[in-house]
């Protein structure tokens, strides 16, 4: 199986350049992740992120044949050859496949992703009903990978004004959250043409989510929000 | 060598569930709190738990924490240490109240309250009637409690280093812990980290066995650290084979999965687990569901061509309780296997898990160490999780108790660590001698030329600890296994890196997990080969039966000469009477 791979040292390499990489033991079942590993075995020098393995942890986002997805979930036997792997776009390469997250943490804790709540908190939980909790799924699993806002081309152009679909789920996930009373900062802070109303639909974050999320919804979601709470 | 130095009240190294409950208790007492993580703090191992949270809320059925208590301690083999289950037993509900006061978005059932889901090893009664005592954000708790953790941690101002490797504890010549020698990933620089008091927090090291539910950086790095810096390894030789990874692949498949109605079955679709637990039948203890399968497999009842795993069935359960409560599974079962659990059974089979034993701490996360009568704490440090033995766990641990174990101990640790600042104010001066011997460890990975490789090495030894220290265990079989896995030490002076660079050199990183790696793997075999008896996990076909004349007490292996120590199990509680070693059905 033919791979193409970015590489880029920067205390040798003066740009990224392709690199061709074959593997013979591909096994039925294998993953991009597993194929990775296995070309760090015979070239060491090959840098990448993972972790977990199964899609949890949110360690090795790249970008795979153009698409963004994690090399953990994405099964071989799904791919194009050559299988070109690249870097997440719209990020500071640090080395091969490694990117610098800097700028999008720096969104995602600009939302204030905690719960806040004012009252005084009881001796035991928080009363929530099935139904106010089955508003968090889709939006609580998210791992912050960073498929979704580096996919994203409102967020290319304005990464540092614009917080990211990622960011913005997590900000819905406490709009939503029936616990949290922060709701009137929490829409204060992403008003504005920038934070969040550079989002024009795309879909991008929605197509890339391995975890099948959808930050456009959740955008759509916290417009509705400020619409309401104008009205 | 003029070495960059940071100075903080308190060193975190780890941002698993453990460090970060830690570090958060810090920040909010306004301590200066530094926490070093080799990944992004929510990329840590504790991201991946998913079945729940133990603890006595009695929401779903009658419970209170003293039977918890009891269902911990006949789950250890009675080798867990009294004071601290009943610490941690007692302290379970608050925690998970405040967990829920931090956001982790906990299933809820239909008064509103926390969702509780029955799990192996519980019973109402002290061994009466199953109980639900796991408190579960469906099948992806850990995770939720791992962000909620980190979002606080954000709140609080906890500063964090990122992708910034542990080389070395450095140690005053007194034997107290100073800080830390690190390195910066990105940069290939190191750094040292000042501060008053450290805190391991590392997790565990399942990445010693080939087939694992680990993170590929469960490596054990604290462990590692621990031995260097000259303390013993408590209880080593017991390590948890989780009954259901995904056979021949390691993901785990939650006990959840069994706790919402799941069930095993062999070749001839017998539920086989009635003959070994008939009254827990496959929520038993996790020990017996695995000798259990292997013993199914060994005697010929196995699944599949190669008859080498047995089934798990949820297909019954429905779509519903699968997309409510088992969704994580239902879709990595879907990604890894191709095959809709709700159709068709998932195969399984034990599956190396989690690390009992760990760095010797007592019930406020303190390091101790044996001296002449009785022991001593090492002034400055302080372990909590899984690189942790309290002991909570004993010789087996029961599922729901490790995110447990965590942010009770974490907490307690933050909470001891916060006394401790005020009777100590001021930083101790640094050792060079302390800091020339992290440098070292650093600068051996810079020798050049050809020789053995990392990646091969640590196949050879994960394949070695997979075939001479699995689930049954012999004389024989484990002192051959030393014998290899110390060839493997041998080897390592001729392991070469052949990428010396400096920027994000990640080839660099694995060569020193492989060094914890190696130290570990020896630690667990000749803790093992040691002990004649089966206890928990221990499972000894030469000796088959449980021995508390001779063996209840708790092993300490010391990097030196591979010398093995014992102590004795504290067996008092705190408040309540010690439940007597008796024998063990489920």
């Amino acid at each position: 199986m033919l791979f193409k791979i970015q590489r880029y040292n920067p205390e040798t390499d003066k740009k990224p350049y392709m690199q061709e990489f074959h593997l013979d033991d591909v096994t039925p079942g294998m993953m991009l992740r597993d194929a990775l590993i296995k070309i760090k075995e015979h070239d060491e020098t090959l840098s990448f992120r993972h972790s977990c393995g199964e899609g949890v942890c949110g360690s090795d986002a790249i970008n795979i044949n153009g698409t963004n997805g994690l090399g953990c979930l994405t099964s071989l036997s799904d791919l194009k050859e050559p299988i070109e792997v690249r870097p997440v776009p719209g990020m500071p390469i640090i080395r091969d496949l490694v990117v610098d997250m800097t700028q999008f943490f720096h969104h995602y804790r600009a939302v204030k992703p905690y719960l806040t709540v004012h009252d005084p908190m009881p001796e035991v939980e928080l009363a929530q009903t099935p139904e106010e909790r089955d508003k968090l799924d889709g939006l609580y699993e998210c791992i912050l990978c960073g498929c979704c806002t580096t996919a994203c081309p409102s967020f290319w152009w304005n990464p540092d004004k614009f917080r990211g679909p990622a960011a913005l789920l997590q900000a819905y996930r406490f709009l939503a959250d029936s616990r949290d009373q922060a709701t009137d900062e929490r829409l204060q802070e992403l008003d504005g043409p920038y934070r969040m109303f550079r989002c024009h639909t795309i879909m991008n974050c929605a197509n890339v989510c391995p975890k099948e999320l959808n930050p456009a919804r959740a955008i759509h979601h916290i417009k509705q929000l400020m619409l309401k709470e104008m009205v | 060598m003029n070495i960059a130095k940071r100075k903080f009240d308190v060193l975190v190294i780890g941002a698993g569930g453990g460090g970060l409950r830690s570090s958060l208790q810090l920040a909010q007492a306004d301590a200066k709190v530094a926490v070093v993580s080799k990944v992004f703090p929510t990329r840590s191992h504790t991201v991946a738990a998913q079945g729940g949270m133990n603890a006595a809320l009695a929401n779903v059925s009658p419970d209170n924490w003293h039977w918890h208590m009891f269902d911990t301690v006949k789950g250890s083999d009675y080798l867990g240490d009294q004071d601290a289950i009943e610490y941690m037993c007692r302290a379970a509900s608050h925690l998970v109240y405040e967990l829920e006061h931090q956001g982790v978005p906990f299933s809820r059932l239909e008064n509103g309250k926390i969702y509780q889901r029955p799990f192996g090893g519980q019973s109402q009664n002290f061994g009466g009637e199953q109980a639900a005592r796991t408190c579960a954000a469906a099948d992806r708790t850990g995770h939720a409690i791992l962000h909620s953790l980190y979002q606080q941690n954000i709140r609080a101002k906890t500063h964090f280093f990122d992708e910034f490797f542990a080389i070395d504890l450095i140690r005053a010549e007194d034997g107290m812990i100073l800080g830390a020698l690190v390195l910066e990933i990105e940069t290939g620089e190191p750094l040292i980290i000042e501060a008053k008091t450290t805190l391991l927090a590392t997790g565990g090291v399942g990445q010693l066995f080939r087939t694992n539910t680990n993170a590929r950086i469960n490596t054990g790095d604290g462990l590692g650290m621990a031995l260097r810096a000259g303390i013993p390894l408590e209880d080593m030789e017991f390590f948890q084979f989780h009954p259901t990874g995904i056979a021949g692949r390691g993901m785990l498949i939650t006990e959840g999965a069994r706790g919402e109605g799941g069930f095993l079955v062999n070749k001839d679709g017998e539920r086989f687990m009635e003959r070994y637990a008939p009254h827990a039948k496959d929520l038993a203890s996790r020990d017996v569901v695995s000798r259990a399968i292997s013993t199914e497999v060994r005697d010929g009842r196995g699944c599949g061509p190669n008859a080498d795993h047995v089934m798990l069935k949820v297909d019954h359960l429905g779509t519903e309780v699968l997309a409510k409560r088992l969704p994580g599974i239902t879709s990595m079962v879907k990604t890894f296997l191709g095959i809709d659990p709700a159709e068709q059974s998932i195969p399984v089979f034990p599956t190396a898990h989690y690390t009992m034993g760990g760095i010797p701490t007592n019930k406020v996360g303190q390091v101790v160490v044996p001296i002449e009568q009785g022991e001593e704490t090492v002034q400055g440090l302080y372990a909590v999780g899984e690189c942790a033995c309290v002991s909570v766990h004993g010789a087996n641990r029961l599922g729901g108790n490790s995110l447990l174990d965590i942010v009770v101990f974490g907490r307690a640790a933050g909470n001891h660590i916060i006394d401790f600042l005020k009777e100590n104010r001021y930083h101790r001066p640094l050792v060079e001698d302390g800091i020339d011997m992290a440098m070292a460890r650093l600068a051996r990975w810079d020798k050049k030329g050809q020789g053995e490789s990392v990646a091969n090495i640590k196949s050879e030894l994960q394949a070695t600890m997979e075939e001479y220290c699995g689930v049954f265990r012999t004389q024989d079989v484990l002192d051959k296994g030393l014998e290899k896995v110390m060839e493997i030490e041998r080897r390592m002076d001729d392991v070469r890196l052949q990428d010396h660079s400096k920027i994000f050199n990640t080839a660099r990183i694995e060569a020193l997990e492989l060094e914890n790696l190696v130290d570990l793997a020896v630690a667990t075999v000749a803790s093992a080969a040691k002990r004649h008896e089966s206890r928990g996990a221990h499972s000894r076909m030469d000796y088959p039966d449980r021995d508390d004349a001779r063996w209840l007490k708790h092993s300490l292996y010391y990097k030196k000469d591979n010398r093995i120590e014992y102590k004795p199990v504290r067996l008092k509680a705190i408040t309540v009477d010690t439940f007597p070693p008796k024998e063990r059905v489920y």
